[in-house]
């Protein structure tokens, strides 16, 4: 019984980790290529989880209703990251470090305003669809279906990501901006718009980590406070700007935290800061090597 | 050097209207006014690192907290003298500080504030849990005060001298001779290594005072509210604080005083009118970041002191 508790809380701990792992990869790929910690990232993901909340009760709250949710909503967040990136972010890219982390700030508290004009302070909830309902038996003890979901999800975004960023002329050209952007500039590419896509994937992936969530927790208000000093976290043990430290990061967010839930339930979320901390007083620069 | 001369006079009539204030306003202006002055202090300190030492502090609301919450819980729990209480209070922020930088300052820029906000968050998690000794997500209410800062008037009157004071203090830090080697340090860290400043230990220093004074705010908050809860510690505090002093201009002296003051009386007369107070927040923001970059008040001493000071020195 208690391999099989302890069996069940690791792969919930995983399943967490997916979630925080498509997180902190759209964080820690903005980051890398525009070097700013993106304070508005949970505010995105936030709006992911709506907006799937809203799409999956326009068609009639089923399984359509779900895989249309997960389809369209990245792409309303992806919008959203796109206006504000164009309209006034790209703007600032020439001005002081402090002040394109003051912007992000200040979208947060714009968007999480907004999000409570739209939806309103109510909690609200998705089930997942028929094939993912309910729960399966591993050693004995039940695990549900969807959770196995996230965890073949993670890897895919995590695939996604490398081939993107490993076989496309467009990833590759991120990277490179990451690196040195005055050359990629001088090389004739619109830097700029080099920014642009990078925040637009980044939101992208924050608005699949939502509506990819939304079926696991009560969508809420303050949902963005809670992912982003976790994202943020994972990003910092996992060297900013890499995007496999992120995977790993969060691995070892998720299942400390979940750990923590099966030794010590009260202190439970004082295992993964701990955790950090160990990481950090050991690497201080993250466990993989730094893009910049 | 006429300019100079007048900051005395002027440091004194605004000092001399603060005194008189209470008699003139309601009992709110006043309380409003009093938490300008503890969070005035508490953006002052961090702008000691942030501003003068170049830091990315970006969780500076931990050591307030930590100040609130030692004073809070010696009152609370223990039967020691009260004045013990108020002078635990600074100095476990300075303790905790003292930790924190001394990790901290290994780093530079962003992995500075990311390490800080780590290990911060860390002193907020146990905080948020520890139930049985914080009192968890509730905090601590009714805290007993002394009966000499009991009634909100003799309380303004405490906040205001010990603020007064610590701002002349921070004042002689940051044209002491230890100042200027930390705004060396901020504009060229490699010059004053090369030329045997000790870096690191005038940035471990600065975190240590500025903490210090941080805790000193922090008592202030329980002395004004009496009472203290997690998100005092929580990152989204921190960053208030941090725009306080990019808003009013953290390359000056009493700009965060201006941000604090701004932030203080939005959060309260918008909140009045409408809940979206944050979005009206976010905006002024954004227009800040777009046309007022140096804060206010580094845009009124661009205006009104051209080339003077350190304004110009920065910008050349």
């Amino acid at each position: 019984m208690e391999w099989a508790s302890l069996c069940t809380q690791l792969l919930v701990g995983l399943s967490r980790s997916m979630i925080l792992f498509i997180v902190s990869a759209g964080m820690s790929f903005i980051l890398g290529v525009l070097r700013v910690p993106n304070v508005a990232h949970g505010s995105l993901y936030m709006i992911g989880a709506f907006s799937a909340f809203s799409i999956y009760t326009y068609f009639g709250m089923g399984s359509t209703g779900f895989w249309l949710a997960l389809l369209l909503a990245p792409v309303v967040v992806a919008v959203v990251g796109f206006v504000a990136e164009r309209l006034l972010f790209c703007h600032l890219y020439q001005r002081e470090h402090l002040m394109l982390l003051l912007f992000t700030f200040a979208l947060m508290l714009i968007l999480g305003d907004l999000v409570k004009m739209v939806w309103g302070p109510k909690y609200s909830s998705i089930m997942p669809p028929g094939g993912l309902k309910g729960s399966i038996s591993i050693l004995g003890s039940a695990f549900p279906r969807y959770n196995l979901f996230l965890l073949i999800i993670g890897p895919l975004v995590a695939v996604f990501l490398w081939l993107f960023t490993n076989r496309t002329k467009v990833g590759k050209i991120c990277r490179a901006a990451a690196v040195d952007r005055e050359m990629v500039g001088a090389l004739g590419i619109n830097v700029s718009w080099v920014f642009a896509a990078a925040f637009v994937l980044g939101c992208y992936l924050a608005g699949v980590a939502g509506a990819l969530v939304a079926p696991t927790v009560s969508i809420t208000l303050g949902m963005d406070h809670d992912i982003i000093i976790e994202a943020f976290l994972i990003v910092t043990i996992g060297g900013l700007g890499n995007i496999w430290g992120a995977l790993v990061g969060s691995l070892i967010f998720g299942v400390t935290q979940a750990l923590g839930v099966l030794f010590w339930p009260q202190f439970a979320i004082v295992f993964p800061y701990a955790a950090v901390v160990i990481v950090l007083l050991m690497r201080p620069k993250g466990l993989l090597k730094s893009v910049w | 050097m006429q300019k100079k001369d007048k900051w005395p006079w002027l440091s004194a009539a605004i000092l001399g209207i603060l005194v008189l204030l209470p008699f003139m306003l309601p009992r709110f202006y006043t309380y409003i006014i009093a938490l300008i002055f503890v969070t005035a202090l508490l953006a002052m300190s961090l702008n000691l690192t942030v501003g003068y030492g170049g830091m990315y502090q970006f969780h500076h609301g931990v050591f307030y907290g930590v100040g609130a919450y030692t004073v809070a819980l010696i009152l609370t729990k223990t039967s020691w003298p009260k004045w013990v209480a108020f002078l635990a209070g600074p100095l476990a922020a300075a303790v905790v500080g003292f930790l924190i930088g001394w990790f901290c300052v290994r780093l530079t820029r962003l992995y500075f504030g990311m390490l800080q906000i780590s290990l911060g968050s860390l002193v907020w998690a146990i905080v948020f849990r520890w139930y049985s000794f914080t009192g968890g997500d509730d905090g601590i209410h009714g805290i007993p005060m002394p009966s000499f800062i009991s009634s909100l008037k003799s309380s303004y009157y405490f906040i205001l001298a010990v603020v007064t004071v610590c701002i002349y203090l921070l004042y002689r830090i940051v044209n002491s001779p230890f100042g200027r080697t930390l705004q060396a340090i901020r504009d060229n860290p490699d010059r004053c290594e090369a030329v045997g400043v000790n870096v690191r230990r005038h940035q471990l220093v600065a975190i240590v005072i500025a903490t210090f004074f941080a805790g000193v705010a922090g008592v202030l908050f329980v002395v004004l509210e009496g009472s203290v809860f997690p998100d005092l510690l929580f990152w989204v505090l921190s960053l208030e604080i941090f725009i306080m002093c990019l808003l009013g201009g953290w390359f000056t002296f009493v700009g965060p005083i201006i941000g604090a003051a701004i932030i203080v009386s939005l959060r309260t007369f918008v909140g009045i009118y409408t809940e979206y107070w944050t979005l009206i927040l976010g905006v002024i923001l954004i227009l800040l970041i777009f046309f007022l970059p140096e804060g206010v008040m580094g845009f009124v001493l661009e205006r009104f002191a051209q080339g003077r000071g350190e304004l110009g020195k920065r910008r050349g």
